[in-house]
């Protein structure tokens, strides 16, 4: 079936199957960003914007999507930028496999929540694994970019 | 694998009702963040999304919520924060992260009866009702114990009251399934204890219920109590965690919401 779709900010029109789930639409149509890294539902790799929500558009059917709003990573390249250097800067990016799900988290997250506490920013990034770090880095690297009374 | 042959997005109850009802593999869709890791043939799925039923009122006497309200609406919903201490939202945001929250739907978790539901348990505890487009209305602990017939669960129902209520969990990790969840509720008095990821779905304890309700609480008596649930309820065994561990596990977690509700002012 034939849905419209607005993929950062551009109206794009997608050939896609009943079954078929958006993180395979959108890698199919060039959004490499997206990463796929378990069979559960679980892990945040997926992470696109819905709407302006973050979603795992691995559990998301494309043809239920019609006329929606969707952001990638691909979208917000210069935010994307910016928090990637700090993650680099604090050593918390290893094989990087998980970075965009988890940047794409943490893009949503400034924008959802104002002045987060810690016990806030674990709890939102919750959805988002890692299987090289322990965290820390990230943890350090997110309190940086926001800034304010957490530094 | 899950197939679907057809997806359906229809307007009304009445046209989704229909479409369902056709074919024996015809599907209601939820949040599908569940139904993808299974291997259900889905011949036409039938999608609830254009309906407007994502939704939190607050009415005279109810909060209604729409079956496509998603676990992270019921998370920072102001008006779910202000009653029963905010349970709900507290349940709720214990499941995987924001993005899946931002996914899963009210109506397919309660529709689905899912044992290691958060959200189930503390609907229980609370005067919760849900109606059904055939079915009609019923209270939350009917549904849960008739047949499973196919129906679409389109809005729940929670009575507004001053009720005070708890939830505990227990898991190996954070964002992980619970081993066991228990949530109690008090108003005036009448006490309600229920205990889900048994890992059958959620139960009230109505002999330990009723027997709390009768006053006099001290220590001994909430240990009591906690014996009791233990003892009523049956529990069995996963890969989380055998019958015989829940069963010990819940005298902690009962004693532990009814200490919390307890210290409510």
């Amino acid at each position: 079936m034939e849905i419209g779709v607005i993929i950062n900010n551009e109206e794009v029109t997608l050939q896609v199957s009943a079954d078929e789930f958006l993180a395979d639409t959108l890698r199919t149509y060039g959004m490499l960003g997206i990463r796929k890294g378990c069979d559960t539902t679980s892990c945040g790799l997926c992470t696109v914007w819905l709407d302006g929500k973050p979603t795992l558009s691995c559990s998301i059917l494309s043809a239920r999507v019609q006329g929606r709003k969707i952001t990638t990573i691909e979208g917000v390249e210069k935010e994307a930028a910016e928090f990637a250097h700090i993650l680099a800067a604090e050593g918390a990016d290893q094989c990087g496999f998980c970075s965009p799900g988890f940047i794409m988290t943490v893009l949503a997250m400034k924008s959802e929540l104002k002045n987060p506490t810690e016990e806030e920013i674990v709890h939102y990034l919750t959805g988002n694994l890692c299987r090289c770090t322990g965290y820390a880095g990230q943890l350090r690297a997110v309190k940086k970019y926001l800034g304010g009374s957490l530094l | 694998m899950f197939t679907i042959d057809n997806l359906v997005q229809p307007e009304t109850l009445e046209e989704a009702y229909k479409i369902l009802t056709e074919k024996r593999n015809n599907t209601i869709l939820g949040g599908c963040a569940y139904l993808r890791l299974g291997s259900q043939r889905i011949g036409t799925a039938v999608d609830l999304s254009k309906m407007n039923l994502n939704f939190i009122k607050e009415q005279d006497e109810y909060i209604a919520l729409g079956c496509m309200t998603t676990f992270r609406d019921v998370e920072i919903s102001p008006v779910l924060h202000e009653y029963f201490g905010g349970v709900l939202p507290k349940a709720v945001s214990n499941v995987v992260g924001v993005q899946f929250r931002n996914i899963v739907t009210v109506g397919a978790s309660v529709y689905a009866r899912y044992g290691f539901s958060d959200l189930i348990t503390p609907l229980l505890a609370l005067d919760t009702e849900v109606q059904l487009y055939r079915g009609g209305r019923m209270s939350l602990e009917m549904f849960l114990n008739k047949p499973l017939e196919k129906d679409i669960l389109a809005t729940v129902f929670i009575k507004k009251s001053a009720k005070k209520a708890a939830y505990q969990h227990l898991r190996k990790s954070a964002s992980d399934y619970p081993i066991l969840n228990v949530a109690v509720s008090n108003l005036d008095n009448q006490w309600i204890i229920a205990v889900g990821a048994r890992p059958q779905r959620a139960a009230i304890s109505r002999h330990a219920s009723e027997e709390l309700s009768k006053g006099n609480m001290t220590n001994e008596k909430i240990d009591h109590i906690a014996s009791l649930v233990a003892e009523e309820l049956s529990y069995g065994t996963n890969m989380r965690g055998n019958a015989e561990y829940r069963k010990a596990i819940s005298k902690v977690l009962v004693k532990r919401a009814i200490s919390e509700v307890l210290q409510w002012k």
